[in-house]
């Protein structure tokens, strides 16, 4: 017997029943689908900041695995067996687009738990998560209010879907919360993703009197088009000051490493059970960060305050009056509840434009 | 008066920066398709360029580097697309198509490390000429390519109707059967014009990623390669037409987003899918009209050619 063979004897002889000992300890896989290559800063790239947190979090626990730039087509159906297939014991999902492909899979694996994220179907092993964004945007606009000279904001958006229309609308009612002379100009891109077209917008709106910008688009340009006009920006997804650190008054931020951590560790403990979130301030899934020095203490501290106020309850950025630009009451008391958010289809008070740009 | 000549300044001068990269590209796709090839690719081919450019800018600090090496780095793809299509035959449409999504990948492969770097723009003018009141900001504050794209276009145009190569390449795209029997080696014009088509792409991708946007991420030409392409149509390959178009749709872009801001209502969807209609708009006609060669469109667009048949 040569002395590898015998090694390799001796220290399976001594490993093998530590491993026999230990079946339960078999880390559980948690798969990861991915709209968009990872990058550096937007919608993934908080979601695989969120995947480090949780591997932090559990340590040897856990293993993760991720597919990136998945479409959403034909295509997520098959990555996502896949994942199932190969062992992941929980997937999560990231993209609206998922929602349908998700819920086939998890039919055919009824031992697998799903997350999907930003849909609206649940099943008994499939969960759903969103954010509330427009908290967020709500603290940034009163932000801008307060250090707008110009007294008008830019708005570069996307499409007009609810979540967009939830952002613009809370960001000016945070700002004119401070700032009743406020106005924020909107200009759509009709696109997610256009860098050119976003940079643009950004200078065309700065053109026009705007000195905070701000975004609902997932890339940088915007950020850099503020910095190098020398105005204010309020980034979107993730913390952009290396793209404009003079320019980034704050970001409105997602997290979601909080939220996997317990589901995860949920199903570890065999008590996961499906269920539907959307996490605001308060959960730690949307955060203001990443906060200008320039932004006097006293700023700071008001906004702190009304962050305060809205992790509290006391305050809504959705509170009665809610009036929209053309005039017409939307709401005379109470609170909007989640239905009416989900399917808001217009501008407040204070916003210049249409909706649908007709 | 003093206030419309402030808005409309910076709104030309968005347009024509807008509508830059949109008139290399098709002016580079208009000569290879007046040689008989089409090149789908062009998408592909921008963004490879566009992260070569801006690689190499970053890496040297010369954004004329930069420039020159988005040119090569497309005109590499241009020439095995030519090889392909050219030589073996494949099918151009099928080729062209593999090209882009190939680019879009590779692109964002190289790109990886070079996502989240941005360029400094310096400012640019030319001397006196920028201090015109009105003319001055609108024409003559814009970066060098944009002179160069204009000075490319009379190039073209004078290249393909006043010169004896000019008129040798549209004989081989109008009939590649019978320059060939004239003893033009049809195999060889369309390699050298897939490559200036591809050239010219990589420097509208350059363009992209060292003026426009000066910063790199993963599909940032966004669509302007296949406008490009519409647009070589909506010209009717006329080289001014491709300029004025390339201007047109620059313009109609930076337009709605003043207007918008303005809070004027226009429905800037209808707009951005403008430039296909007007592609498909050009094609109807020329297909229901019998007199098409008048519009331009070369003979054997899209045609390969086997000189061993």
């Amino acid at each position: 017997m040569s002395k590898k063979l015998l090694c390799a004897a001796v220290c399976s002889a001594v490993l093998m029943p530590a491993l026999a000992a230990a079946p339960a300890a078999t880390p559980l896989n948690v798969g990861f689908v991915y709209i968009s290559p990872i990058g550096d800063a937007g919608w993934t790239t908080q979601h695989d900041q969120a995947r480090k947190e949780m591997e932090k979090a559990l340590g040897s626990k856990i293993t993760t695995k991720y597919v990136e730039n998945v479409p959403e087509s034909a295509d997520a159906e098959r990555v996502i067996r896949d994942l199932a297939q190969t062992g992941s014991k929980l997937v999560i999902t990231t993209s609206f687009g998922y929602m349908n492909p998700t819920l086939k899979v998890a039919k055919q694996f009824p031992n697998v738990k799903f997350i999907h994220l930003t849909g609206y179907k649940t099943a008994p092993n499939v969960a759903n998560t969103n954010a509330r964004f427009y908290e967020g945007r709500y603290l940034a606009g009163v932000l801008a209010g307060k250090m707008s000279k110009t007294h008008v904001a830019g708005y570069v958006a996307a499409f007009p879907i609810p979540e967009v229309l939830q952002g613009v609308n809370a960001f000016t009612r945070g700002m004119r919360s401070v700032d009743p002379k406020a106005e924020v100009k909107v200009v759509w891109v009709n696109s997610w993703f256009d860098p050119g077209k976003e940079r643009d917008a950004a200078i065309t709106l700065i053109g026009q009197g705007a000195d905070v910008v701000t975004h609902h688009t997932d890339s940088t340009a915007v950020v850099q088009a503020a910095e190098e006009k020398g105005k204010y920006a309020i980034a979107y997804h993730s913390d952009m000051k290396k793209y404009g650190p003079k320019a980034q008054l704050a970001a409105v931020t997602h997290h979601w490493g909080d939220y996997y951590t317990k589901q995860a560790q949920a199903v570890l403990d065999g008590t996961w059970k499906s269920s539907s979130t959307w996490g605001g301030i308060k959960d730690g899934m949307v955060r203001l960060e990443g906060v200008n020095a320039a932004v006097p203490a006293d700023v700071k501290q008001f906004v702190l305050a009304r962050e305060k106020e809205l992790v509290a309850g006391k305050l809504n950025p959705f509170s009665a009056p809610i009036k929209d630009n053309d005039g017409k009451v939307r709401l005379d008391k109470g609170v909007l509840d989640d239905a009416a958010l989900t399917k808001m289809d217009y501008f407040v008070e204070g916003v210049a434009g249409k909706v649908s740009g007709k | 008066m003093d206030n419309l000549a402030l808005t409309i300044a910076p709104l030309v001068a968005a347009s024509i920066n807008a509508g830059t990269p949109l008139m290399l590209a098709a002016l580079g796709l208009l000569v290879n398709e007046k040689a008989g090839v089409v090149n789908l690719g062009a998408e592909g081919m921008m963004l490879v360029s566009a992260i070569t450019g801006f690689a190499v800018a970053v890496n040297t600090g010369s954004p004329t580097l930069g420039f020159l090496a988005g040119a090569g780095a497309s005109m590499v793809l241009s020439g095995f697309f030519a090889w392909l299509t050219v030589w073996l035959g494949t099918n151009q449409y099928a080729t062209g198509l593999a090209l882009s999504l190939f680019g879009a990948g590779a692109s964002t492969y190289i790109g990886l490390k070079y996502v989240g770097n941005s360029l400094q723009n310096g400012r640019f003018g030319i001397p006196f000429l920028e201090d015109i009141p009105v003319l001055g900001p609108a024409l003559f504050r814009q970066h060098p390519m944009v002179y160069l794209s204009l000075l490319l276009c009379l190039a073209i145009a004078w290249f393909l109707y006043r010169t004896r190569a000019g008129l040798v390449l549209r004989a081989v795209g109008e009939s590649p059967a019978s320059a060939h029997a004239l003893g033009y080696p049809v195999r060889r014009i369309r390699l050298a014009a897939v490559l200036f088509g591809g050239a010219c792409c990589g420097l509208a991708g350059a363009f992209l990623s060292l003026v426009y946007t000066p910063l790199w991420v993963e599909g940032m030409v966004a669509g302007r390669g296949w406008i490009a392409l519409a647009l070589t149509t909506f010209a009717t390959w006329r080289p001014a037409r491709v300029v004025g178009g390339a201007y047109l749709f620059g313009g109609i872009t930076i337009l709605t987003f003043h207007a918008q801001a303005l809070g004027v209502p226009v429905a800037s969807q209808l707009l951005s899918m403008l430039p296909y209609v007007a592609a498909i708009v050009v094609l109807v006609l020329i297909s229901s009209n019998a007199n098409y060669i008048k519009l331009n469109m070369p003979a054997s667009l899209g045609k390969n050619f086997n000189p061993g048949a």
